[in-house]
C-alpha cells in the first residue's frame, strides 16, 4: 500500500514552487519595489510582513477553533490533526509578528515596545497557544489529549477578541491602521500589502497541509502496529 | 425496581454537588485556610517589594488585590478535581443520572463561594495594611469583586478540570489560567482603580467587559465542559 | 421485595450489547474488539487475571468510559430499543468499582444522602438510614468514612450501589476486603436481586461465595474474551461453574452450600 501517490506528490511540489515564488515576489515587492515611506525609513518595509503575519496568525487560529469544535462534536481524529497542525503554524506566524513588531516599532516610534493593543494581545495569544501545545504534550492518551485540548482551544479562541478589546480599551497608543484609511497607504503600498497577505496565507496553507500529513502518517503507523498485534494474537482467541 | 429513582434536573443536581463541596471543605478547612494565608502573604510582600506611599496604594492597590487573588486561585482551584481522584469519587459523580455540567457547575459555584470568603478577609486586611478606606465604596466594590470573582471561578474551574488530566498539573494550571484571564484582570483592576481613586467613579464600561467575559465563558463551560469528565 | 417488583424488573429490564468494542489507552489495548450480549436477568461471572480487561469492560458498561471504537447499546425488550438517554440508563445502574467511590471527609450517612439526592430519591435521609442497617453500619452512620476499616468501606460501597434499587448491577471485585459476615451479606443481597430479575455482572479474580449464583461465566485474558458459557436461558449453571473453577482462584468449600 503506497502512502503517497505520484499525482499528490506532484501537486505538492507544484504548490511549494508556487508559494516560494509568491514569497520571493512579496519580498521583492516589500523591500525594493514599494515606495519609501516618508518618515520611517527603510526598516518600515518590514511592516508588510508584520501586519500580514498578524492576519495570517488569526486565520490559522480560526482554523484551530474550527478543528476543535468539529472534533468535539464529531470525534473524528482528522479534526484534531487539523487543529494541532494549525496551532503550530499559527504560532510560527505569531512569532514572526512578535519579532517583526519591535523591529518596525523602533525606527518608527523610537521604542521597542509600547504596550499597545495589537502587539500586546499578540503576545498574550502567543503565551496562550504555547500553553495549548504544552497541554497536549502533558497528556499521553491520544483521545483524552484531543478532547481536553479541544476544550481548551475553544476557550482560548473565545478569549481572543476579549483580550484584544480589553487591552485596546486600556491603551490607545498604536497608530490608527493606515491601511484602510484614505490617504494612509499609497496604491503601490496597498498592492504590496495585499500580495504579501496572499503569499503568506498560501504559505500557511502549505505548512498546515504538510503538518497534517505528518499527523496522518503517525496515526497510520499506530494503526498498523495495533493491527500487527491483533494478528499475532490471533491464536489466543 | 426503580420505582423511586428519577432523573434529577440540572438545578437540583448542581445544588447537591455545591452542598457536597462545601460540606467536604468545611470538615477540614484545608483549602480555605491555606488560600487565605497565601493571599495575605502576597499582599504583605507587595509592601516590601514596592514600598508604596498612600497615593501609590490608591493607584496600585487594585493591582495588588487582583494579583493576589489570581495567584491564590491558581493554587486553590486545582484540588476541586484532584481531590476526587483519591477514591475515584469522580466516577461516582459521572455514574449518577445527572447532566455532567451539574458537576462542573456545582464546583464552579463552590469555588466562587470560597474565593468570596477569601476576599472577605483579603479586603479588610488590604484596607488596614495600606490605609486605603474601603467602606465608602463598599457597594460598587462588592459588585466589581463578585463579577470578577465569578469569571475567575468559571474559567478556573474548567481549566482545573483540564489540567487534572495532564501531568505537572500544579504548574500547568497557572500557565493556562493567567493568560486566559488577562481581559478579566485588566477590567477588574480598571474598575477597582476607578473606585479607589480620590474621587471614586464606577466605570460602567469595565463592568460590561466583565459581564461579557463571565457570560461568554459560562456559556462555553455549559456547552463544552461536560466533555472533560469523560474517560 | 414483592411480586410486583419482579414484574417491573422484567418489563424494564435492559439488555446490554457490546458490538466490536475496543478500548485503547494510547498504544495499550485494554479491550480487544469484544462482542457480547447480556440479556436482562442474567448473572454473569466475569473471571480472569488482573489486567485482563474486566475493569475496563465494567466501566464501559457503566457508561463511565467511552469505547475507542465499537458501540455499546442498551435495549429495552418491551419497548423495542427505544432511544434511551444516558441519564435514563444510568438511573438503572448501580456499581461497585475498583475504588470505593466514597468521600472520606463525609460520614457514611452523608455519603449515602448525597448520592440519594443525585438519584432523585425522595427522603434521602430515611433512605440512607435504611441502607446502612442491613450493611451492618447503622452504628457508624455518623462516623467519617476516613475512620472506617477496609471491610466497612467496601460494605458502604455496596450499599451505595444498591441505593437506587438498580436493575443492572456492575460489581468489580465486590468481595475484596469483606470478612465472612460481609461476604455472606453480599451473597444474600445478590441472591435476592437475582430472584427479582436484576442483571448482574460481577468480576472476580478469585472464587467467592457470590460467584456461585452465576448463571453465566465469561473468562478474559489480555483484553480478549476467551470463554463464554453462553446466554443463560433455562440452562443450569454447570457450564458457568466449570469456567469459574477453571479460571478463578479457588476457595475451599464455596460450592458445597451453593443453591
Amino acid at each position: 500500500m503506497s502512502v503517497e501517490n505520484k499525482s499528490s506528490a506532484a501537486l505538492q511540489a507544484l504548490a511549494s514552487i508556487l508559494v516560494s515564488a509568491m514569497i520571493g515576489i512579496a519580498i521583492y515587492g516589500a523591500f525594493i519595489w514599494a515606495p519609501n515611506e516618508k518618515t520611517m525609513g527603510f526598516l518600515q518595509r518590514i511592516f508588510y510582513f508584520h501586519a500580514a503575519s498578524g492576519q495570517v496568525m488569526i486565520l490559522a487560529f480560526s482554523i484551530v477553533f474550527i478543528g476543535n469544535v468539529c472534533y468535539l462534536l464529531r470525534r473524528k481524529p482528522e479534526w484534531d490533526w487539523l487543529a494541532t497542525s494549525a496551532v503550530e503554524v499559527g504560532l510560527v506566524f505569531n512569532t514572526i509578528s512578535l519579532v517583526t513588531g519591535p523591529i518596525w516599532a523602533k525606527p518608527a516610534w523610537g521604542i521597542w515596545w509600547d504596550w499597545d493593543a495589537r502587539l500586546t494581545s499578540t503576545f498574550v495569544l502567543w503565551i496562550l497557544y504555547i500553553a495549548y501545545l504544552l497541554l497536549r504534550r502533558l497528556i499521553e492518551n491520544p483521545e483524552r489529549r484531543a478532547v481536553v485540548s479541544s476544550v481548551f482551544g475553544v476557550f482560548a479562541f473565545l478569549d481572543v477578541p476579549l483580550v484584544y478589546f480589553s487591552i485596546w480599551w486600556w491603551r490607545t497608543q498604536h497608530p490608527p491602521p493606515l491601511i484602510f484609511k484614505p490617504g494612509g497607504l499609497s496604491p503601490e503600498m496597498l498592492k504590496v500589502f495585499m500580495f504579501t497577505m496572499a503569499s503568506l496565507s498560501a504559505l500557511m496553507v502549505i505548512m498546515i497541509w504538510q503538518r497534517y500529513k505528518l499527523e496522518s502518517l503517525r496515526h497510520t503507523v499506530e494503526e498498523l502496529k495495533i493491527e500487527a498485534e491483533y494478528r499475532n494474537d490471533g491464536g489466543a482467541r | 425496581m426503580n420505582s423511586h429513582a428519577k432523573s434529577v434536573g440540572l438545578t437540583r443536581a448542581t445544588a447537591s454537588v455545591f452542598a457536597k463541596e462545601l460540606r467536604v471543605e468545611f470538615r477540614s478547612f484545608e483549602i480555605l485556610t491555606s488560600t487565605i494565608i497565601f493571599a495575605l502573604i502576597v499582599v504583605f510582600v507587595f509592601s516590601f517589594a514596592f514600598n508604596p506611599s498612600a497615593a501609590d496604594s490608591r493607584r496600585f492597590g487594585a493591582g495588588f488585590i487582583w494579583i493576589a487573588l489570581l495567584f491564590a486561585s491558581a493554587l486553590m482551584l486545582q484540588p476541586s478535581f484532584t481531590r476526587e481522584r483519591t477514591n475515584d469519587t469522580i466516577a461516582a459523580l459521572v455514574l449518577a443520572p445527572i447532566d455532567p455540567f451539574a458537576i462542573i457547575a456545582g464546583k464552579l459555584f463552590a469555588n466562587f463561594f470560597f474565593l468570596v470568603l477569601v476576599e472577605l478577609v483579603l479586603l479588610p486586611a488590604f484596607s488596614v495594611l495600606y490605609n486605603v478606606p474601603l467602606l465608602g465604596i463598599i457597594g460598587p466594590l462588592s459588585g466589581v469583586m463578585l463579577l470578577g470573582t465569578f469569571g475567575i471561578a468559571t474559567v478556573g474551574t474548567v481549566f482545573a478540570a483540564i489540567s487534572s488530566q495532564a501531568r505537572m498539573r500544579e504548574l500547568l494550571l497557572p500557565l493556562l489560567l493567567l493568560p486566559a484571564l488577562v481581559p478579566l484582570l485588566i477590567a477588574c483592576t480598571g474598575a477597582t482603580m476607578g473606585l479607589l481613586a480620590e474621587s471614586p467613579e464606577l466605570p460602567i464600561s469595565w463592568l460590561a467587559v466583565m459581564a461579557c467575559f463571565d457570560l461568554v465563558f459560562f456559556t462555553a463551560a455549559w456547552l463544552f465542559g461536560g466533555y472533560l469528565l469523560e474517560e | 421485595m414483592s411480586a410486583s417488583a419482579s414484574t417491573t424488573a422484567a418489563e424494564s429490564g435492559l439488555s446490554i450489547s457490546f458490538a466490536n468494542v475496543e478500548k485503547r489507552y494510547g498504544s495499550h489495548v485494554a479491550l480487544r474488539r469484544l462482542s457480547l450480549t447480556i440479556a436482562p436477568g442474567e448473572f454473569v461471572a466475569l473471571v480472569g487475571a488482573n489486567g485482563s480487561g474486566k475493569t475496563t469492560l465494567l466501566r464501559i458498561a457503566a457508561l463511565l468510559s467511552r469505547p475507542t471504537s465499537g458501540k455499546i447499546t442498551f435495549a429495552n425488550a418491551v419497548q423495542n430499543s427505544a432511544a434511551l438517554t444516558p441519564a435514563e440508563i444510568k438511573l438503572r445502574i448501580g456499581m461497585v468499582g475498583h475504588f470505593t467511590m466514597l468521600y472520606d471527609e463525609l460520614s457514611a450517612e452523608e455519603n449515602l444522602r448525597f448520592f440519594a439526592n443525585l438519584y432523585g430519591l425522595n427522603d434521602p435521609q430515611r433512605i440512607a438510614a435504611e441502607a446502612l442497617a442491613p450493611a451492618g453500619l447503622a452504628s457508624r452512620a455518623k462516623s467519617l468514612v476516613r475512620t472506617f476499616s477496609r471491610g466497612m468501606r467496601q460494605r458502604l460501597a455496596i450499599a451505595h450501589a444498591m441505593l437506587a434499587e438498580p436493575s443492572i448491577l456492575l460489581l468489580d471485585e465486590p468481595a475484596a476486603g469483606l470478612d465472612r459476615e460481609g461476604a455472606a451479606w453480599l451473597a444474600s443481597t445478590l441472591s435476592a436481586l437475582r430472584k427479582i430479575g436484576a442483571t448482574v455482572i460481577m468480576s472476580s479474580h478469585g472464587q467467592s461465595e457470590a460467584l456461585t449464583l452465576a448463571t453465566r461465566a465469561i473468562a478474559m485474558r489480555d483484553g480478549t474474551l476467551i470463554e463464554d458459557s453462553g446466554p443463560s436461558g433455562s440452562k443450569s449453571n454447570n457450564d458457568a461453574r466449570a469456567i469459574i473453577e477453571r479460571e478463578a482462584a479457588p476457595i475451599a468449600g464455596i460450592w458445597d452450600s451453593a443453591q
